[in-house]
């Protein structure tokens, strides 16, 4: 329950806080760390505006969509605490729910028949296609380190204090970090702010979504941002107190939506013929991740 | 042993009646004696699934010796399986055929053969002696090859029947060598000879005598490479027989493979090895090329190599737990091929039957021609999504209950010691993963073109809905999927016979690493509970939100351009370009490209057509060479009669001489000796 609660806390900031990061790179003094937030209660009021192309689909597609990633939300514990829901495998139904609204997301730029749509619809099935097997090959590896298989045993086992096991944990970080990038389509792979329709992912899909239906898509995109930030802090705090805990799950979200915005600011988006290699070189890194793990347990002797 | 005399019966008195019968009448009849039929099997397919097997044995002739049946909880859910799909496609076969009704003999040759393949599919599933065993097997290829070229006046469903009627009989070979081997070491043609002639031997010998089994079946099932007939026949066939061919006759081979698993004691750890990499590869192979396919049915018969893939990993975990008595991963591997066996009966034979909706009404199962048809085929849209969701494994559905099984049985022999088990582990989390994704990506294509957008070219303008009968079938499908997803526990506690017969566990109550199954998967389907629940409530909140709001529609997002034509969308081809570029060495695709030139530019085109590379280098190459080395003696077959009377006496000579010649070469070489 404490996760869920966390998570939805630090999700209201979280976007605020990449773009005020943004802005004051820029040396401009940007909208308040809540407008985000406040763009979505706007259009939570707003009416909506359907395509005359679109079918029963588009109009189903942002309610799953969101209750997938409030269900992937629901099994990620916050270190003692277990998530809502703690099973053997858990990781594994976080991967297939989000799966769940990835399809719905991309059926339903389908459903327009606008090319725009379509091409973002392409781009999103392929970019998540690669990075599934580096999420399956890292929580695999976590869990042949610690011996467990679900989220919360896995992260309260992982604590070996060998220096290999942190210098895992921060290439575990980057994978978790690269991972929630491209699902959330952010930068490198995508460019939330591109001005051109032909070189967006996530945004193109949505471009005739409006009114209640776009705000639950924002407020999914928010939400995922913190679900992820919440894996990597549950990656270091382990079994410690919550006075202690608490305070750090905010620090490291925080530390994560700054470096978010400094690498949008900074970086510029790659070539989408470059993604799917990016991506599947975060297969071979998270493949590292697993021999380093062999090599703690004694495996190659 | 009544029943099973009076169910063997059943398809002769269809034989008798069925031509003699009204277009309508034969249809009737069919359903009516196949209903017969499924109840009998399956009262003793749900009697042995409960533990009570059904053994006797039927006093064969001189030739086959006796002739056990037996039916064990692993014959009875296949026949339960065969028995679901067979009705379901037989009442829907029953409206699809409709529009055939003028080819009276065609029908009723069609029915018959029907009645018989089922017969002979329940047969395969109780028949422990391996002389009758092949006969029922060859009734079944027969009939298999007579219900795909119903529509025969078509060449490529003729020749799609011949390629399946080949590498059938190929399979036949692989089954008679293993039966004969068997027979001449023992005399004997019951299974349990099988086992006690395994006993004796080990080593390698053993794995090769596995293998030929495993051979035969595999060319059944459709394992990457022995898959190429699987492609051409689908789509040859009449969709409810496409879905039947692809939920119950592919998974006939996945009997026969378990079966094997069951009889012969062999090195199961090897044997698993090489079942998990060719089900690893038939899995990703199948699904890549499923992507590129633009015929529906020719992309949902790639993805049942997919599916046969998945059973296979499985399988082959399964079968590492048994060689390395670890008893969970055994039991998690068993029991996630079996129920994903159902599953796959399931969700294709639905997604065929709605594939078969969309051909009834539009003529046509080209992907790039097709689109908008949700607006016209509300239900079967929502059917096909059904399926679509399911097949590719995504919560709350039946998929990705059995994929959560496997997914944990591999999670569980990472605890295994040895390297190279890890490291096959992680290849095959990381290669179902990418099947997933995969199956994604190509699945949201076939909904997204077929169903979405707006149409691609000019439809008929009967394009609508088919009538509620012909759906009631598919609804019960539907209805199972969703019910395996959310009621998982039922259908699995079915399956603790069929699996305590691997892993040697017997009576009643469960073992404990059943009880691990249960433990798994329960949460699951809680959790899918909860998603419902969260899906239903957010709905209902948006529903209210927005009926307080103005709702206007308008043309679709163009950048401002209002004036799009449906040509302008995203085609199928357009959608997964990026992917078959990236994939390209894996892939075979030819193109036509009429480049757009000059100032005022003429019409262009582009094609591609989508070929197996494996087809290309196993069949095709080979087959190549083979014509060019026989065509040099063409000249024998001249066409004059005299001539071939003349290779008669030759040969009728050739065979009285031989041993003549034989006897004074062998004294020649002994008088040489001597001197």
């Amino acid at each position: 329950m404490l996760s869920a609660l966390l998570i939805v806390i630090a999700a209201i900031f979280f976007t605020g806080i990449i773009i005020r990061t943004k802005s004051l790179a820029s040396g401009r003094k940007g909208p308040q760390i809540m407008q985000p937030v406040l763009d979505v209660i706007r259009l939570f009021r707003k009416g909506v505006v359907y395509s005359e192309t679109t079918s029963f689909i588009f109009q189903i597609a942002p309610t799953i969509y969101f209750a997938s990633v409030v269900m992937a939300m629901l099994v990620v514990p916050f270190g003692q605490s277990s998530g809502v829901l703690s099973f053997n495998g858990d990781f594994i139904f976080f991967a297939y729910v989000l799966a769940l609204g990835k399809f719905f997301s991309i059926i339903a730029a389908m459903d327009t028949g606008s090319s725009f749509e379509g091409m973002g619809a392409s781009r999103e099935a392929l970019y998540s296609m690669f990075a599934e097997p580096a999420f399956f090959i890292l929580m695999g590896s976590l869990a042949l380190l610690s011996g467990h298989t679900s989220f919360q045993e896995i992260f309260t086992a992982l604590h070996i204090g060998s220096q290999i096991s942190y210098a895992l944990a921060a290439l575990a970080t980057f994978v978790i970090l690269m991972i929630a990038m491209i699902e959330s389509s952010r930068m490198p792979i995508d460019d939330p702010k591109t001005h051109l329709e032909l070189t967006m992912i996530h945004e193109v899909m949505i471009l005739d979504n409006s009114g209640f239906d776009l705000g639950l898509i924002l407020t999914t995109g928010y939400l995922k941002f913190a679900i992820y930030g919440a894996l990597i802090v549950n990656l270091f705090i382990g079994v410690i107190p919550y006075q202690y805990a608490i305070p750090s799950f905010f620090a490291i979200q925080f530390l994560m939506a700054v470096t978010i915005g400094i690498i949008e600011s900074f970086m510029a988006r790659f070539r989408m013929s470059h993604n799917p290699q990016f991506i599947v070189a975060l297969t071979s890194v998270s493949l590292l991740i697993f021999f380093g793990v062999l090599l703690i347990l004694n495996k190659f002797m | 042993m009544n029943l099973v005399i009076a169910f063997l019966l059943v398809p002769f008195t269809g034989m008798l009646l069925i031509p003699f019968l009204k277009v309508n009448g034969k249809g009737i009849l069919t359903f009516a004696l196949l209903s017969v039929n499924a109840l009998i099997s399956g009262y003793l397919a749900i009697q042995s699934l409960i533990g009570d097997d059904i053994v006797f044995s039927f006093p064969g002739s001189l030739i086959t010796g006796d002739i056990p049946i037996r039916i064990d909880a692993l014959s009875g859910w296949f026949i339960l399986i065969i028995s679901l799909v067979f009705l379901t496609g037989c009442f829907y076969g029953l409206f699809y055929m409709k529009a055939y009704k003028e080819q009276k003999n065609n029908l009723s040759l069609h029915a018959i053969a029907f009645l018989f393949q089922y017969t002979s599919l329940v047969s395969i599933c109780m028949i422990q002696n391996s002389f009758v065993f092949l006969l029922a097997w060859e009734v079944m290829a027969l009939t298999s090859f007579l219900v795909i070229i119903f529509d025969h006046e078509h060449l490529a469903t003729i020749k799609a029947g011949i390629n399946y009627l080949i590498q059938a009989h190929f399979s036949i070979v692989f089954l008679m060598i293993g039966f004969i081997w068997v027979a001449s070491k023992t005399g004997s043609y019951d299974f349990q000879s099988i086992t006690t002639y395994s006993q004796s031997i080990s080593g390698p010998a053993s794995v090769m005598f596995f293998l030929f089994f495993f051979t035969g079946f595999a060319l059944k099932a459709g394992f990457v490479p022995f898959h190429t007939w699987l492609p051409y026949a689908h789509p040859a066939a009449p969709s409810h027989v496409s879905g039947m061919m692809s939920g119950v006759i592919i998974k006939i081979g996945i009997f026969g493979i378990m079966r094997m698993l069951l009889v012969i004691k062999t090195d199961y750890v090897t044997v698993g090895y090489i079942i998990l990499i060719l089900s690893l590869v038939s899995g990703l192979y199948g699904v890549m090329l499923a992507i590129v396919q633009h015929n529906l049915k020719k992309l949902l018969a790639y993805h049942s190599i997919e599916n046969i893939g998945i059973i296979g990993i499985g399988i082959g975990i399964g079968s590492i737990g048994l060689g390395t008595g670890n008893q969970v991963l055994a039991t998690l591997g068993f029991a996630g091929a079996l129920l994903h066996t159902l599953n796959h009966a399931l969700f294709k034979s639905l997604l065929f039957y709605t594939a078969g909706n969309v051909y009834l009404a539009t003529h046509t199962l080209d992907i790039e021609k097709l689109g908008g048809l949700i607006k016209k085929m509300p239900q079967t849209a929502l059917l096909f999504l059904v399926a679509a969701i399911a097949i590719s494994g995504i919560p709350p559905f039946n998929g990705f209950v059995s994929e959560f099984i496997i997914y944990s049985g591999v999670y569980n022999w990472l605890s295994d010691a040895s390297l190279v088990s890890l490291l096959l582990a992680v290849s095959t989390t990381s290669g179902l993963a990418m099947i997933g994704g995969l199956a994604m990506l190509c699945f949201t294509k076939a909904f997204g073109v077929v169903f979405l957008g707006s149409a691609r070219s000019e439809l008929p303008a009967s394009c609508s809905e088919v009538p509620f009968a012909q759906l009631i079938p598919l609804y019960i499908l539907a209805g199972m999927i969703i019910a395996i997803g959310l009621f998982p526990m039922a259908f699995i506690s079915l399956l603790s016979h069929p699996v305590s017969l691997f892993t040697g566990t017997s009576g009643f109550g469960l073992s404990p690493a059943q009880v691990t199954v249960f433990k798994a998967i329960q949460p699951v389907s809680w959790a899918s509970w909860i998603l419902i629940l969260l899906v239903i409530s957010i709905y209902t909140i948006r529903r209210f939100a927005l009926s307080q709001r103005k709702i206007t529609t308008g043309t679709t997002w163009g950048c401002g351009y209002e004036a799009g034509t449906p040509k302008i969308q995203y085609t199928a081809g357009s959608f997964v370009r990026s992917y078959s570029k990236l994939f390209s060495p894996f892939l075979q695709i030819g193109k036509h490209e009429d480049e757009v030139k000059g100032i005022f530019p003429p019409p262009a085109h582009y094609h591609t057509h989508p070929y197996d590379k494996v087809e290309r280098w196993l069949i095709d190459e080979p087959l190549k060479h083979n014509k060019s080395f026989m065509g040099r003696f063409v000249f024998l077959h001249n066409g004059k009669l005299q001539f071939y009377i003349l290779y008669g006496v030759i040969f009728i000579l050739a065979v009285i001489s031989i041993p003549f010649i034989y006897e004074k070469v062998y004294s020649f070489i002994e008088l040489l000796k001597q001197l």
